[in-house]
C-alpha cells in the first residue's frame, strides 16, 4: 500500500464516527481591531514600515519619477531595473528623456537563466508596483508577473516601490475579501513589510539579510 | 563538510546534558537575555488583553476544525495543489521523505542544494543524508547557517543560533571562512549575505518548510525574515517544500489570523518582513521562478499522535517557539539539553509520537508544570494537561492496552508501584494513617538517611515530634476551654 493510501487510512480510522466541526469564523475578530478613518491609513502604514527601517515619501501622481531620479542619485546608484510595458514603467522612461544624466534603465525582458549571474551581481536598483498596501501591518502586497518577476523586488540591494494611497486597505482580511483571493491566486503573492533583517545573532537586528537592504516606498497620494 | 560532529551531545542522557549546561554560566546568559527579550516582545505585540485571547480562541478553532476534517483536507490541498502544477508527494517515514527528495535531485543532476528554514526537514536530517550521497545542502537563514558551520544542531526552533553570542560567532566565521575578526553584528551578518548569495546564485534545488498549506486555493505559506526563504523558492529551477501533515487549513482566510498569531507569539512583530504565499511553479508566460514545485508530506509519527484525540491537540502547534521563550527549564538548560529536533515544552510532547517516549523518557518530568506554556500557546495547546498524559503513559505496566503512545511505560518500575498502592492505603484509611503518624513520629530517629536523588542536593526530610493532627487537636482544646471562660 501506498504512503498516502495508509497515512489517509490511519487518519480516517482516527476519527470514525466524528464529524468535521463546523465553520465558526468571528471575521471580527480579525477586522474589528484593525480598522483606521481613511484619513489615518497613510500614517499607519508609514509608521509602521518605518519603524522597520523603510524609508517613505508621500508623493504626487506627476512628481515621482523625479523623486526616484533624486533617490538614486543621493545614493550614487547607476542602474535601475524597470518594468517599460507597465503605466509606471512608461511614465519612468519618458520623464528619464529629459536630458538630464540620469541612472540607466535595465529591463527585466528574458528568462532568469539567461542573465541570472547579470542580476544578481551588476544590478543596483529596482522599481516595481504594488497591488496594494495593509494598514494594519504596515505591509505592501505584490502580485509578481511577466513584467515585474518575483526576483525584480528581491535581489536588487535598493527596492523601490509604488503604492497609490487608494489601494492601502485597513487590513489583510478585508483586502482578501474586496479582491476575491479565495476564488485563485496567481504563481506568487507576497506581502512586503520592510527591508529584509535578521535577529539570529544575540537578537540584534540587522538591515540587508538576503534581500534588499533597503526598501524605499513611494505613497501616491490619490486620495 | 555537512558531517555533523554532536559536539554538544557529550553526555547521552537529558540529566547529564542539563547538567553540563547548568554549569556553562556563558550559554546560561545567552539564554536568559534571549527568552527574557523575547517574552518582553511577545508582551508588547499582545498589548489588549481581550484582542488576544479573542485571537487565540479563533486560532484554537482553527487549528481543531482543520484536524477534526483532516483526511479530505489533505486531499483537497492534493487536488488544488495538483491542479495549480505542483507536485505532492506523500512519506510516512524520514527514508522515505529523504528518499524522495532525493530522488527529485538526482532527475535533475542536482549537486547545490540551498534550503530556507524548515524545522521538518531537521526531522529528516536532510542535510546528513544529502551529503552522504554527495550533495551539498546548505542552510541559509543566518542562525541554521551559523549552525551548521559548527556542526550543531539548532537550540531554538526560531532563533537556531541564540546559544552563541556575537563573539562566538565572529570566532567560528574566523576559523571556518577565514574571514577576520569582528563583532560587529552588521559585519557578520555581510559576511553570510555575501556567502550565501553565491550560493542562491548557483544552486540547483531549493528545499523549504511551509508554514500553512492551503487547501481552498492549493498555496503554500511561508513566513521570514531575512528573504532566504523567497531566494531559495524563487532562485533554484527547482523547489521542493516538506512539511508535516497536520500543516493543511481549509481556507485563506484562516491564515489570517494565524499568521498574525505567530508573528506575534515568536518575535514580538505585527507581521514579519515577508508572507511569501506560492501557488504553482512558472507559468510559460512568465520569466522566474522554478520550473518545478513539489511538496512532500511527512507524516513521522503525526498519525499516532492523531490517534489519540487528546494527544491531537500537539497537532495545532503553529511553531513559534512562544512555549520555550517562556519555559523556566528551556531558559536555564537550553535547546540542546533535549537533544532532539524539538526542545522545549512543545518538544516534550511532538517528539515521543516521533521517536518512541522510551527514547526520552525524562522529557514529560522536566518541566515544573508551572503553565506558562499553555498560558502563551497561540492556538491553546494545554500543554500541561499533555505532559501529566504522558507522565503517566510513562509508566504504564507492561501489556496495558491500548498502547496510545510509542514506547509507553519505559519508566515503570513495580518498586514505585507498590509504594503508591501503600501511599493510597495510608491515605484512604484513616486507622492506618493514625499508627503510621504514630510511629512516624515516635521513632523519627530512624528515618532514612538517604532517600533516593532527593538527597544528592537536599537534606534528607526528618519526620518532626508531633504531627499536625495532634497540634491541631491541642489547638482545638485550648481555643474551647478560652471560649467556655468568655
Amino acid at each position: 500500500m501506498s504512503a498516502r493510501t495508509n497515512i489517509l487510512n490511519k487518519l480516517r480510522t482516527s476519527l470514525a464516527g466524528t464529524k468535521p466541526r463546523p465553520d465558526e469564523f468571528d471575521e471580527s475578530l480579525v477586522t474589528g481591531p484593525w480598522r483606521y478613518p481613511p484619513e489615518e491609513r497613510v500614517a499607519r502604514l508609514r509608521e509602521l514600515m518605518e519603524a522597520v527601517h523603510t524609508e517613505v515619501h508621500q508623493t504626487r501622481q506627476n512628481d515621482w519619477p523625479v523623486l526616484v531620479a533624486e533617490l538614486l542619485a543621493k545614493r550614487e546608484i547607476t542602474n535601475l531595473l524597470y518594468a517599460p510595458a507597465t503605466p509606471h514603467g512608461g511614465q519612468l522612461a519618458s520623464a528619464w528623456k529629459d536630458g538630464t544624466r540620469k541612472p540607466e534603465l535595465r529591463v527585466y525582458d528574458r528568462p532568469i537563466e539567461e542573465w541570472k549571474v547579470g542580476l544578481f551581481n551588476d544590478v543596483q536598483a529596482s522599481l516595481t508596483g504594488t497591488t496594494g498596501g495593509i494598514a494594519a501591518t504596515g505591509s505592501l502586497v505584490l502580485w509578481p508577473d511577466r513584467n515585474e518577476p518575483r526576483l525584480m523586488s528581491l535581489v536588487p540591494p535598493v527596492h523601490i516601490a509604488l503604492l497609490k494611497a487608494s489601494g492601502i486597505h485597513d487590513n489583510w482580511y478585508d483586502m482578501m475579501t474586496a479582491q476575491n483571493w479565495s476564488a485563485g491566486l496567481p504563481t506568487n503573492v507576497l506581502l512586503v513589510s520592510g527591508p529584509s533583517k535578521t535577529a539570529d545573532i544575540e537578537q540584534v537586528l540587522a538591515y540587508g539579510a538576503h534581500g534588499p537592504k533597503e526598501l524605499i516606498v513611494l505613497i501616491l497620494e490619490d486620495v | 563538510m555537512n558531517q555533523r560532529i554532536p559536539v554538544t551531545e557529550l553526555a547521552s542522557d537529558f540529566k547529564g546534558r542539563a547538567r553540563e549546561a547548568l554549569a556553562d554560566s556563558q550559554l546560561r546568559s545567552n539564554f536568559r537575555t534571549a527568552m527574557d527579550s523575547l517574552m518582553r516582545k511577545r508582551a508588547d505585540a499582545f498589548s489588549d488583553e481581550d484582542e488576544r485571547e479573542g485571537l487565540r480562541e479563533l486560532g484554537n478553532h482553527i487549528r481543531a476544525r482543520s484536524l477534526s476534517n483532516l483526511p479530505d483536507l489533505l486531499e483537497q490541498l492534493e487536488t488544488r495543489l495538483t491542479a495549480n502544477g505542483i507536485k505532492v508527494h506523500w512519506a510516512e517515514t524520514v527514508e522515505e521523505a529523504n528518499e524522495i527528495v532525493h530522488g527529485l535531485i538526482e532527475a535533475h543532476d542536482g549537486r547545490q542544494v540551498v534550503k530556507g528554514k524548515s524545522m521538518v526537514s531537521e526531522e529528516m536530517e536532510m542535510n546528513d543524508y544529502l551529503a552522504d550521497r554527495d550533495i551539498e545542502c546548505l542552510e541559509s537563514d543566518m542562525g541554521e547557517y551559523i549552525v551548521q558551520l559548527d556542526n550543531e544542531k539548532p537550540s531554538h526552533i526560531i532563533m537556531p543560533a541564540i546559544h552563541k553570542n556575537a563573539r562566538q560567532v565572529s570566532a567560528l566565521f574566523n576559523e571556518k571562512l577565514g574571514e577576520h575578526v569582528s563583532e560587529d553584528v552588521d559585519e557578520l551578518i555581510q559576511t553570510g549575505r555575501r556567502i550565501l548569495r553565491r550560493k542562491f546564485l548557483e544552486a540547483d534545488v531549493g528545499v523549504s518548510g511551509v508554514n500553512f498549506a492551503i487547501a481552498e486555493t492549493g498555496t503554500l505559506l511561508l513566513v521570514e525574515n531575512e528573504g532566504n526563504g523567497r531566494m531559495s523558492t524563487t532562485s533554484p529551477p527547482v523547489h521542493i517544500a516538506v512539511t508535516g501533515i497536520e500543516k493543511v487549513v481549509s481556507n485563506l482566510r484562516d491564515v489570517v489570523p494565524l499568521v498574525s498569531l505567530l508573528t506575534r507569539s515568536a518575535l514580538g512583530q505585527p507581521i514579519t518582513t515577508y508572507v511569501n504565499l506560492i501557488s504553482g511553479p512558472r507559468k510559460p508566460d512568465e520569466l522566474d521562478g522554478p520550473e518545478e514545485v513539489h511538496l512532500v508530506l511527512l507524516d513521522n509519527g503525526r498519525t499516532g499522535a492523531f490517534a489519540d484525540a487528546q494527544m491531537r491537540q500537539t497537532l495545532n502547534c503553529i511553531r513559534c517557539g512562544a512555549c520555550m521563550n517562556h519555559c523556566p527549564v528551556y531558559t536555564r538548560v537550553g535547546g540542546h539539553t533535549y537533544g532532539e529536533v524539538y526542545p522545549g515544552p512543545i518538544g516534550k510532547i511532538v517528539t515521543p509520537h516521533m521517536v518512541g517516549l522510551d527514547k526520552v523518557p525524562d522529557h514529560p518530568s522536566a518541566s515544573s508544570l508551572c503553565g506558562a506554556c499553555g498560558e502563551v500557546c497561540p492556538v491553546k495547546i494545554p500543554i500541561p494537561e499533555l505532559l501529566q498524559r504522558l507522565r503517566q503513559e510513562n509508566v504504564q505496566a507492561p501489556g496495558h492496552e491500548p498502547v496510545s503512545v510509542k514506547g509507553a511505560g519505559s519508566k515503570y518500575s513495580r518498586k514505585e508501584l507498590l509504594m503508591w498502592r501503600a501511599w493510597v492505603m495510608l491515605n484512604t484509611r484513616p486507622a492506618f494513617y493514625k499508627l503510621f503518624l504514630w510511629g512516624a513520629t515516635r521513632f523519627r530517629a530512624l528515618a532514612p538517611k538517604k532517600a533516593g536523588p532527593w538527597t544528592e542536593n537536599h537534606s534528607a526530610p526528618v519526620p518532626a515530634a508531633r504531627s499536625l493532627h495532634d497540634l491541631a487537636r491541642d489547638h482545638l482544646k485550648n481555643s474551647s476551654i478560652r471560649r467556655e471562660r468568655l
